[in-house]
């Protein structure tokens, strides 16, 4: 198995891919920080980078990387290897690569020029990001034969949790304006990945907005340990049902 | 001839009789009096009573005589939780370095641990007032100095504890110096005029740091009020200056830096407003100048309702605030101008130091936030960015008219 994760690691750097997307995450990281008079301002943008770019690249990278290694595949099962190796070497390679990509293009400047708990967790949620979409990205790749249905499916999963999800969460919201809604709201964030992500980091940079009544919910529930915890293993959840997901498609799909 | 003896004669008699007069009573184990009650009773107008240190169990000390009353190394007044401590009920008197403790509770008569009737020039310096239920309470003083004194409480709840230093009916009062916390409201005023709060720290109260009710013409300088229950609130007055204060640290729903309510004709210069949920909340403020303040680190900077008129917000600096301005409705009769923002992204092309495009410090989402506050949960997502993006081309939900026009470049040196 640690041989086939080094043969997807190889084939990865070796597209370049990764290797360009490192690096200009690491020159958007360093020139944000050092065009903003205050790191403040620098952490918020880099806040979008993280919430944006890093699940983009990540889920459609992915997706096409499992489409165009579908022949490495229907080799490697051809050897003496379950099925279940394949794939999950497949996804610790991506996620590795990937991860790896995020912590030394952002995660470096950005513990650089905020070492602080802040930074920390912005690098440790930037990963989870990445992970979390390889995994959504295996589960699109596997549920079609068809590439360019695959492609579109991740995209759209992505513009979902990226920007739909929160569009109806405004509009749920103002439809039950009448009703308390800060505690399903905690429970419904739960449910996209990007937002989780949002709120662990709000409650470090707007923590005095985030005091105010309704603040005072969400910080009380994530600003604790027990939240943030709770926090951080909804996310790690968030690749491990994916990943299983798409591994019990795999193993049972006719290639 | 004559005339002058008699002139001579009487300058004598007066000179005795003022040095026969101010004697000095000495109060203590190792002296003949060992009670202050009785020192007082001894005394007369115009004498000093010193009271050395030791643990004096007066019940309630009344001091009814124009006398001074000096402690020595902090001699401790206890009220055994059962009686006001000091009761005060002459003019012309200065009671200075004693340490009070342990003052009774109730709601009907507000004791104190030191509490002035009707008096005035009364000077209470350097005491140190502990777990009392009002510490300092004037009713009715005038010319009145509180300075120095340090006190502190251990409120739970509001209805548990009075407050640190209270003013009722008073004036020309001088409040300076002072160390309050742990009481209801730090200082607190209610028809107080023409007073002075000056340097005085104000921290942790349960309710205000400092409280003003129709309190016409009265200053506060150079104070701070951190992380008390609801910040300062400054409500029915006119004439009031706030100068070179900090307001620190208020976080909760409620609470405020600053909560000006029927305010008018005040000014709100040079103060520091840093880390609290919002920092100056305005209802029915009309008159009033806001200039050279500094809004750091709040979650609003300013909420303004559509009840103020004539409010200006001139020359201030805005860094790191989440949001700049907050308001109810759409109507603005309150100017912002020449303020500094560090989240304005206009543009200066002659070089004045002055953005050729006016900005507007209330964004959208603050909008969305005041009519449904759970929304908060979506804030910094990317949809809610790009609706503030749009919103600032094409103005909608936000009022038209709230708008710095010429927002400078570069923040003021404050």
């Amino acid at each position: 198995m640690n041989k086939v994760i080094k043969y997807v690691v190889i084939d990865i750097l070796r597209s370049k891919i990764v290797l360009a997307y490192t690096f200009i995450l690491f020159i958007i990281s360093f020139s944000v920080f050092s065009l903003e008079d205050n790191t403040a301002k620098g952490l918020l943008s880099l806040l979008n980078l993280v919430l944006f770019i890093v699940p983009l690249v990540s889920i459609i990278f992915s997706t096409i990387y499992v489409y165009n290694s579908s022949e490495f595949i229907e080799l490697l099962l051809s050897q003496p290897l379950r099925r279940k190796q394949i794939w999950l070497s497949l996804f610790y390679g991506l996620s590795a690569s990937l991860s790896l990509a995020f912590l030394i293009g952002a995660g470096v400047p950005l513990l650089i020029y905020e070492p602080t708990v802040t930074g920390l967790i912005m690098a440790i949620v930037g990963s989870l990001l990445s992970v979390i979409f390889v995994a959504i990205a295996l589960l699109a790749a596997v549920s079609s034969r068809d590439k360019a249905k695959g492609i579109g499916v991740s995209i759209l999963l992505w513009l979902y949790f990226a920007l739909i999800f929160d569009g109806l969460i405004l509009f749920l919201l103002f439809q039950f304006s009448d009703y308390p809604l800060e505690k399903p709201m905690m429970v419904i964030s739960g449910f996209n990945p990007i937002d989780l992500s949002r709120i662990v980091i709000l409650l470090r940079l707007d923590v005095s907005a985030l005091m105010g009544y309704t603040g005072a919910v969400f910080k009380d529930f994530f600003g604790t340990n027990v939240g943030f915890v709770t926090a951080l293993s909804v996310l790690v959840l968030w690749v491990i049902v994916p990943l299983k997901l798409s591994l019990a498609k795999f193993k049972r799909k006719d290639l | 001839m004559c005339l002058r003896i008699i002139l001579i004669s009487f300058f004598l008699i007066l000179f005795f009789h003022q040095g026969s007069n101010a004697t000095q009573i000495n109060v203590g184990k190792q002296f003949s009096i060992h009670s202050i009650q009785k020192a007082i009773h001894q005394s007369s107008n115009g004498d000093t009573i010193i009271v050395n240190s030791g643990i004096y169990f007066e019940h309630n000390l009344i001091v009814d005589k124009s006398i001074k009353m000096i402690g020595i190394n902090y001699p401790v007044l206890d009220g055994e939780h059962k009686y006001e401590v000091v009761s005060i009920k002459s003019s012309f008197v200065t009671f200075s370095g004693f340490k009070i403790q342990h003052s009774g509770y109730g709601t009907l008569i507000d004791p104190a641990g030191i509490k002035i009737y009707d008096a005035h020039k009364v000077t209470i310096s350097d005491n140190i007032i502990d777990d009392t239920f009002f510490g300092i309470y004037t009713q009715n003083g005038k010319n009145c100095v509180i300075k120095n004194n340090q006190l502190r409480s251990y409120g739970k709840q509001e209805q548990e504890i009075g407050n640190g230093i209270h003013c009722w009916k008073c004036d020309s009062m001088q409040i300076i110096g002072n160390t309050v916390s742990g009481h209801r409201d730090g200082i607190y005023f209610e028809f107080v005029t023409n007073s002075i709060i000056w340097r005085n720290i104000s921290t942790d109260n349960i309710r205000y740091g400092l409280h003003f009710m129709f309190s016409n013409k009265d200053s506060y300088i150079t104070n701070l009020f951190r992380n008390n229950g609801a910040g300062v609130a400054v409500m029915f007055t006119t004439g009031v200056k706030m100068f070179n204060n900090t307001f620190e640290e208020n976080w909760g729903d409620a609470a405020f830096g600053l909560l000006l309510k029927e305010i008018s004709d005040s000014y709100i210069i040079n103060n520091k407003f840093r880390k609290n949920t919002v920092g100056i909340y305005m209802e029915g403020a009309s008159r009033c100048e806001m200039q050279k303040n500094i809004f750091e680190s709040n979650g609003w900077a300013i909420k303004i309702q559509a009840s103020c008129m004539d409010v200006t917000v001139t020359k201030n600096n805005f860094f790191g605030n989440t949001f700049d301005v907050g308001t109810n409705g759409t109507l603005v009769l309150n100017s912002f101008n020449s303020n500094y923002w560090d989240k304005y992204e206009g543009y200066d092309i002659n070089e004045d130091n002055i953005g050729d495009v006016p900005y507007r410090p209330i964004s959208m989402f603050s909008v969305i936030i005041e009519q449904n506050p759970p929304a908060m949960i979506l804030f910094r997502s990317i949809m809610v960015s790009l609706l503030d993006k749009t919103e600032k081309i094409i103005p909608t939900l936000t009022p038209e008219n709230l708008k710095d026009e010429t927002p400078l470049m570069k923040s003021l040196s404050l």
